[in-house]
């Protein structure tokens, strides 16, 4: 890592990135800078409002302080639920999936397949399932007497999105340690049975430190995926009922693009962005710092 | 026999839904809205026939096909030298700027999209194809860079001293003998880029209206005053998978590596 050659003519071939994204991502955030800091007559008359925008959204006794601090404590919630139930669940399906033969390929091409469907189409194939009416799960729930409502109850609108999440995304965590575990080489298998460990031991001495740097990749992405969700729930549940399941990305679009207020919405990006920022900033210099020691 | 029967499991939970979803689209909507069926007690295709003759149906297709194509090919071109540049070189910055190109990969599309209609309504590109390829490289293109730097890196680079010794010059040591090197990486690269192109909605929804409308949004025309077109819908969603389906094929034995990022 440390010994490659200094050159700073590699500027030229990193430039036409830096246009592309420099284009796409610095003028939309000035953009929203500019209004987080102003207040709108409208007719696209604007006056500095200073950092008012912010006091509101620190604020939780404010409307806007209120929700923005609701949605975050219900984002926190839902991520930490979903990384606990896919990350063991993506080891467990990684440890199964067949090691040689046609089948190899099958299984992972059908495992991809979730993550490959548009995401208002994964909500509207789970609004679809999850009708008592209609859906196949909703109406065996119901068959078997579970009160079951994703858009009445909370709880019903909570697990169809937490099951509707787990069932998109496993594979990639599973696929993921699958990697991981291909990178083993097989002498550690054989040393292991030698000295004849279970398969516990097994699993807890030789697989589970060699999928260290993989799960770590594995959990950032998954969290970060799921701290920015927004298609899917807007389709199943449309953040309801009420606001139960009206997570940071759903609210922010509801101010932005439906009530059009635009000091409010640019505020909270900001803060939103900067959440997700540090979190990555963390993500980056984990990452880093195992390419170091691998290569040390 | 465990294993087998985990992995078969999870297979089929994962299955479920997609055949609920097939199983809907070949029923007309009095079936499905009338009785749960196993399967289309009377298999219909119309509303495939419906999407194949319907114009703002299969335009909507080709829109989406063709921002995601636009997308790929130039997220994986301009990333291939700048990744090129972070797996051989240091230079000043060389880590805050990997940094900040990652950081737009977690930047959230929601806090794009008011900004992105006002940018692309400036330059004049709203409601074309142009305006969501371009604005899906946000975060394509970050993670192109990512994906092929891994790969790049597991290629030694004694190969690029060779070629230079051998009087290689730099661009035709890079096309004739580097490219064809990391072929894989390229692949599982682009394999990303049409995967998340061709699942984000958001901005792809809040650039386009009439002209450049993707599939997904032609979808809206199912909810009407009458009731939902159950049917319809479930038509439209199967016909999503098909493109997804069809690529994955193509990377099948890459996928794994290509999901770690090329860095196992």
């Amino acid at each position: 890592m440390n010994d490659k050659p200094i050159s700073n003519r590699a500027w030229f071939l990193v430039a036409p990135v830096l246009v592309f994204v420099l284009f796409s991502s610095l003028i939309p955030m000035m953009t929203v800078v500019n209004y987080s800091v102003q207040d709108s007559m409208g007719q696209n008359s604007f006056f500095w409002n200073g950092s008012e925008w912010f006091q509101h959204l620190f604020d939780p006794t404010t409307d806007i302080g209120g929700r923005f601090s609701r949605a975050l404590v219900r984002n926190l919630i839902f991520s930490s639920v979903v990384l606990l139930i896919e990350i063991p669940l993506g080891i467990l399906v990684a440890l199964c999936i067949p090691k040689r033969g046609w089948a190899v390929g099958a299984v992972l091409v059908s495992m991809t397949l979730p993550m490959l469907i548009p995401w208002n189409v994964v909500g509207t194939i789970w609004q679809i399932f999850a009708r008592a009416d209609i859906g196949l799960l909703g109406a065996a729930l119901t068959g078997v007497g579970i009160p079951f409502n994703d858009t009445q109850d909370p709880l019903s609108a909570w697990s169809t999105i937490v099951v509707m999440d787990v069932w998109h995304w496993t594979s990639m965590v599973a696929l993921l340690c699958y990697a991981g575990l291909k990178a083993i080489p097989d002498a550690y298998y054989q040393a292991a049975r030698i000295d004849g460990a279970g398969r516990w031991s097994v699993f807890v001495n030789i697989e589970l430190p060699k999928l260290r740097r993989v799960l770590i990749i594995a959990v950032l992405l998954r969290f970060m995926e799921s701290f920015m969700i927004y298609t899917e729930p807007s389709v199943v549940t449309g953040g309801g009922p009420g606001e139960a399941t009206s997570f940071l990305s759903l609210d922010l679009v509801k101010i932005a693009l439906g009530q059009v207020d635009l000091g409010n919405a640019a505020a909270m990006s900001l803060v939103y962005n900067l959440i997700t920022l540090t979190l990555c900033w963390i993500f980056f210099t984990t990452m880093t710092q195992l390419d170091a020691r691998k290569s040390a | 026999m465990t294993r087998r029967l985990v992995i078969g499991l999870y297979l089929l939970v994962l299955a479920l839904p997609i055949y609920w979803l097939i199983n809907m689209s070949f029923k007309d909507n009095v079936e499905i809205t009338s009785a749960l069926t196993f399967w289309p007690h009377r298999p219909t295709v119309e509303h495939y026939v419906h999407i194949f003759t319907d114009p703002a149906w299969y335009g909507g297709f080709l829109n989406s096909l063709s921002y995601v194509f636009l997308n790929t090919v130039i997220s994986v071109t301009i990333a291939l030298p700048a990744a090129y540049a972070f797996s051989r070189y240091r230079f000043l910055g060389d880590k805050h700027l990997f940094f900040w190109l990652l950081s737009n990969l977690m930047a959230p599309p929601a806090v794009y999209a008011m900004p992105f209609f006002n940018l692309y309504s400036a330059v004049g590109l709203f409601d074309t194809v142009w305006a969501v390829a371009l604005a899906h490289c946000l975060f394509n293109v970050p993670l192109a860079v990512w994906i092929l730097e891994g790969f790049m890196s597991g290629v030694p680079r004694e190969i690029d001293e060779t070629a230079a010794l051998d009087g290689y010059s730099f661009p035709r040591f890079f096309v004739r003998i580097f490219v064809p090197l990391i072929a894989n990486g390229i692949g599982v690269a682009a394999f990303f880029c049409f995967m998340f192109s061709w699942v984000e909605q958001l901005l792809a929804t809040t650039l386009t209206t009439v002209d450049a409308k993707p599939f997904v949004a032609v979808m809206t025309r199912t909810y009407s005053a009458a009731g939902m077109d159950w049917g319809l819908l479930a038509a439209a969603g199967v016909l999503t998978m098909i493109p997804g389906a069809v690529v994955i094929w193509f990377v099948r034995n890459n996928i794994a590596k290509g999901f770690a990022l090329g860095r196992v």
